[in-house]
């Protein structure tokens, strides 16, 4: 039953996709568009408290739920792969108007469709595997 | 407590619930990044045979698959239970912008001119859907991170390879959103 918390965690993280609006194609429009400050204020408040949060947990070394120091991955430095890739994902992001989670939100809230967007998104994982390294990183 | 939860979130309200869902991975020993389960779901389908980067064991990412089944029964619900009455409060000046492009505003999540099957199978509708979604899956991956891995888990540890990566993401949005958009739709 140790999964059941992540469930739990995931059904929080769907209802807050859908009720932020987070998970809306004309959100992401906006955004794109800078039409309102609405997309730009969430991700803005969670960056700003998370790095307050991270910055708690790292400065009073709070430990996770099973006793361990909580560790934060470092992410490879290099450049390439972030630019070009981002670059990928922002395309597509703001055409299918999603980004992996809400895909899969929108899946469950009724848009059955969205299974089109999910399976394109598998596919494109799916060719980056196996194209890697060819690619700059 | 339902009737407030019902109403669309503030911006304020909706960034710090995200950034409660992050704490919260964090202190169940996990790591907040969605587009990992992508890369699980090829290895479960048996991409790991022919191909080294999905050779992996698949059960370390089990919490985030039971995350992402979470995800979607979240979803399900705030259709349920949680649903507004009112209309999405979308800019005006948006609403305008995608009528000129033939996409109406229809006060839903998600505009039904787009997402219904009739549109999906047609070949504006596979740009649209699957190219749009393999662009996501390609570019994540390739980027090491999505939405919640870099720009929310990335930039609150102030890691400078998110912040490229979000500068990515931002770029490509605007790419399509102003350039490519018009010659799409």
């Amino acid at each position: 039953m140790k999964g059941v918390k992540f469930v739990i965690a995931g059904i929080l993280f769907g209802v807050i996709m859908v009720k932020s609006e987070a998970a809306s194609w004309y959100r992401i429009q906006e955004m794109f568009r800078f039409q309102s400050f609405h997309m730009y204020g969430i991700i803005g408040t969670a960056v700003g408290l998370g790095a307050i949060a991270i910055f708690l947990i790292k400065k009073l070394e709070i430990n996770d739920f099973y006793g361990h120091p909580i560790v934060f991955p470092h992410k490879e430095k290099s450049w390439p792969k972030y630019i070009l890739g981002g670059l990928i994902f922002g395309l597509g992001w703001a055409l299918a108007g999603a980004c992996p989670g809400p895909m899969f939100v929108n899946l469950g809230y009724g848009y059955p469709t969205m299974i089109i967007v999910i399976l394109g998104a598998l596919l494109g994982t799916y060719l980056y595997g196996i194209t890697k390294n060819k690619l700059p990183h | 407590m339902i009737e407030l939860l019902k109403q669309p979130w503030p911006w304020y309200a909706s960034g710090t619930a995200i950034t409660f869902i992050m704490v919260l991975l964090l202190y169940f020993g996990k790591s907040f990044g969605f587009s990992s389960n992508l890369r699980t779901l090829c290895t479960l389908a048996g991409a790991g045979k022919t191909h080294h980067f999905f050779d992996f064991n698949w059960r370390t990412q089990r919490w985030n698959l039971l995350f992402m089944a979470g995800a979607v029964f979240g979803g399900y619900l705030s259709a349920a239970w949680l649903k507004s009455d009112q209309l999405l409060q979308l800019a005006p000046s948006t609403i305008a912008d995608l009528q000129t492009l033939g996409v109406p505003f229809d006060g839903g999540l998600n505009p039904s001119s787009i997402f219904n099957w009739h549109f999906a199978f047609s070949p504006k509708g596979l740009v649209t859907l699957l190219g749009g979604g393999l662009m996501i899956g390609f570019g994540s991956r390739y980027a090491g991170g999505c939405t919640s891995g870099h720009a929310i888990s990335g930039l609150s540890n102030l890691q400078l390879p998110s912040l490229w990566a979000v500068i990515g993401f931002f770029a490509g949005g605007l790419m399509m959103t102003h350039v490519f958009f018009p010659l799409i739709f």
